[in-house]
């Protein structure tokens, strides 16, 4: 199957306007793992024939890192550069593949002059499979299999969103196991707040490791999120663990297109 | 008469202490800047009722909520008799309440006898749960000896007080049972019934631990009443302006920074004229870099730790510690406040917040991930205070860790977090095609 990506740009020259903006985030465009992410959400787009876009070479860092770190001159010069293209487009509705992009541009935008409505791409999948265009059939089974899912705290604690993701794993008919620290309760996998980009403090132990003991006490085969950089932390713990035979990470998109055989 | 005169100058003077040690905090809360949060009041009364009146963050630890509830429903509902107990002191007079309510007042002095207990062996649960099972909650750098002995007095003087209500209503029984003076009979004893067996049967003595305990009961309110403001306990009084004045936005959410908007806006458009508005610095150094609501929020802490046990940051063995992070600012805020009551308003010392208190490695462990602030039970925000601190560092002081400066730097030059090229960001479409 070959699908065209359509930018933002092309759309425009032929004066056309798509439902929705795909944002992609730095992770979903740079790190190998996330890309394979974002190519399974565009997927998920063209299946239900969705008319998007993305940006492409336009989309630039929202400056979440740099908020968290502290930087706030380095956050507010992207947040506004960004306003400026997406108010350029006219653009009213964004999915995002990251939950800390999602946070930033649903959140700490609309203050900057840049309002829309932003959704994270589980929610986009739980509207899918309540409208009935998203079902669970045609590919890999999950049946039966345990799957636990981690929240990653800007979608979770930081949004409320908690059912969404868990809606898209319901419809496999798996066994969906939660770990003891779930939901509001749920414990970072130590990436957030810019920890992503430095070695952590001095400790006795990496907070992803501390996380694997919740994975590995549920039993689960598939540990399931919707964060790239969540995903880094915890395929990085099950290295750790020596487990990577028996757990996978994978992201909700991927499992949906898995199920889907898209 | 004596006794009526001795009691009000009693009352008087500690009403008048409290009051006064409360505007000092009052002061020292509105040293720090303002900010708003009159909006949405209806939304405002429903959390307060919620979480603070119904605490409803208290139920996810179960053992603690509970026992904590006995504590709180008997600390209001106790009260009641402390008003009687208030008027009998003033006119002299000996269950006031008891003619008028009839058999409503055995209901409730039953009531609150029932409540006693319960204080009362809450309160030794958690004496033991603090320094015989040595919780590891109730533990840490921060619980150095003044927080550990402050929770002890607590539930120390509680226990007290509960004995001395519960020994003077079995007193009062006994010489009710004796008809003895003004002891007439009123009230219904289902616990001190029980203590009664232990005391002397002449009613000299009697009269005299019946008094004795009426006087240090009361006392003892009024003294507890004035530790508060000292105390880890004053979360009693200041958990409901707290939880009003909350946050209502999502947590992902930062606060914005207005003076940083308008040079940004300055700098991608020259014709821009920014409002001219006040000069400070940029985050926060010390105590009156910070909010109000912060500073209410230092002094609202109970130490209760449930924000750093859920810490990913403390768990695996880093320094930070969210608790330590609300301690340390009210410990700093009280030193400023002494200082202005020394040398007055002008007087600054060489201490701040950053560095006396709170060191850098604490903030840089942070991961932003709000658990600290969805396990508060009265909706304190330790990591406001953090990323505040870490807007300081990073952009007054240029003191980032390396690696983020490196990070700040790509996004800087290729609008992403990592060394790549703004150019190549499409590829991940491997020439526009899906694989």
């Amino acid at each position: 199957m070959e699908q065209k990506i359509p930018t933002m740009a092309e759309m425009a020259a032929e004066g056309k306007e798509p439902e929705i903006l795909f944002w992609v985030g730095c992770a979903g465009s740079f790190d190998e793992r996330a890309q394979k992410i974002t190519r399974d959400i565009c997927k998920i787009l063209h299946h239900v024939g969705i008319s998007y876009a993305v940006l492409g070479t336009e989309e630039s860092c929202t400056g979440d890192p740099a908020k968290r770190a502290g930087n706030e001159f380095l956050f507010q010069m992207q947040a506004m550069v960004n306003i400026e293209v997406l108010n350029g487009y006219n653009i009213k509705k964004i999915v995002t593949g990251c939950p800390h992009c999602f946070n930033t541009i649903r959140n700490e935008y609309p203050g900057l002059g840049g309002t829309y409505e932003v959704i994270h791409h589980t929610q986009l999948i739980q509207g899918l499979i309540d409208e009935g265009k998203l079902k669970a059939e045609g590919g890999e089974s999950f049946k039966g299999r345990k799957i636990t899912f981690h929240d990653p705290c800007y979608l979770g604690r930081g949004n409320n969103v908690y059912e969404a993701p868990r809606a898209a794993l319901e419809i496999l008919d798996t066994e969906l196991v939660e770990m003891k620290r779930c939901k509001s309760n749920g414990l970072c996998c130590g990436a957030g707040g810019a920890q992503m980009f430095k070695e952590p403090e001095k400790g006795n132990k990496d907070i992803n490791d501390e996380r694997m003991l919740d994975v590995i006490q549920t039993g689960a085969s598939v540990i399931a999120s919707g964060c790239p950089f969540c995903m880094t932390m915890l395929t990085d713990g099950v290295k750790h663990m020596e487990k990577e035979q028996e757990i996978k990470v994978l992201d909700i998109a991927e499992i949906t297109v898995r199920a889907n055989g898209l | 008469m004596i006794a009526q005169i001795v009691f009000i100058i009693i009352l008087l003077g500690a009403i008048y202490l409290f009051g006064k040690n409360v505007a000092k905090v009052r002061r020292n809360i509105l040293l720090g800047r303002d900010i708003d949060r009159s909006d949405r009041p209806a939304e405002r009364w429903a959390i307060m009722a919620r979480v603070a009146l119904g605490q409803t963050k208290m139920v996810k630890r179960p053992t603690a909520a509970l026992m904590h509830f006995f504590i709180y429903v008997g600390f209001v509902i106790i009260n009641l008799e402390v008003l009687e107990i208030m008027i009998d002191g003033i006119f002299g007079s000996h269950r006031i309440f008891s003619k008028p309510l009839g058999s409503l007042y055995g209901l409730l002095i039953g009531g609150f006898e029932v409540l006693a207990l319960l204080v009362l062996v809450s309160c030794v649960v958690f004496l033991a749960r603090r320094n015989i099972v040595k919780l590891k909650r109730f533990s840490g750098t921060e619980m150095t000896s003044w927080p550990k002995s402050d929770a002890n007095y607590i539930l120390t003087i509680e226990i007290l007080l509960m004995t001395a209500f519960l020994t003077m209503n079995a007193a009062d029984y006994k010489l009710q049972l004796l008809h003895f003076g003004h002891y007439v009979t009123a009230g219904s004893f289902p616990v001190s019934e029980f203590i009664a067996p232990l005391l002397p049967s002449g009613t000299g003595a009697l009269a005299g631990i019946e008094r004795g305990c009426w006087w240090f009961h009361i006392i003892g309110i009024l003294a507890f009443l004035n530790y508060l403001p000292y105390s880890k306990h004053f979360h009693i009084l200041l958990a409901f302006p707290n939880v009003y004045y909350s946050n209502l936005k999502p947590k992902g959410e930062f606060t914005d920074m207005p003076s940083v908007t308008n040079e940004v806006k300055a700098m991608l458009d020259p014709s821009f004229v920014p409002e001219p508005a006040e000069i400070s610095r940029f985050g926060v150094k010390d105590v009156t870099d910070l909010t109000w609501k912060n500073l209410m929020e230092a002094y609202t802490c109970t130490e209760c730790g449930r924000c750093t046990s859920v810490c990913p940051a403390n768990i695996t063995g880093k320094l930070l510690s969210p608790r330590k992070i609300m301690m340390d600012t009210r410990d700093r805020l009280v030193e400023v406040g002494n200082n202005i009551d020394k040398h007055g308003n002008d007087y600054t010392d060489d201490k701040t917040l950053l560095d006396n208190y709170i060191t850098r490695e604490e903030l840089w462990a942070c991961t932003t991930c709000n658990a600290c602030t969805e396990a508060c039970p009265v909706n304190i925000n330790p990591l406001e205070i953090i990323t505040e601190m870490r807007r300081y560092v990073v952009m007054e002081e240029s003191q980032a860790p390396a690696s983020l400066n490196n990070m700040f730097g790509n996004m800087e030059n290729n609008g992403a977090p990592w060394k790549y090229s703004q150019a190549d960001r499409f590829n991940w479409a491997a020439n526009d095609k899906i694989d």
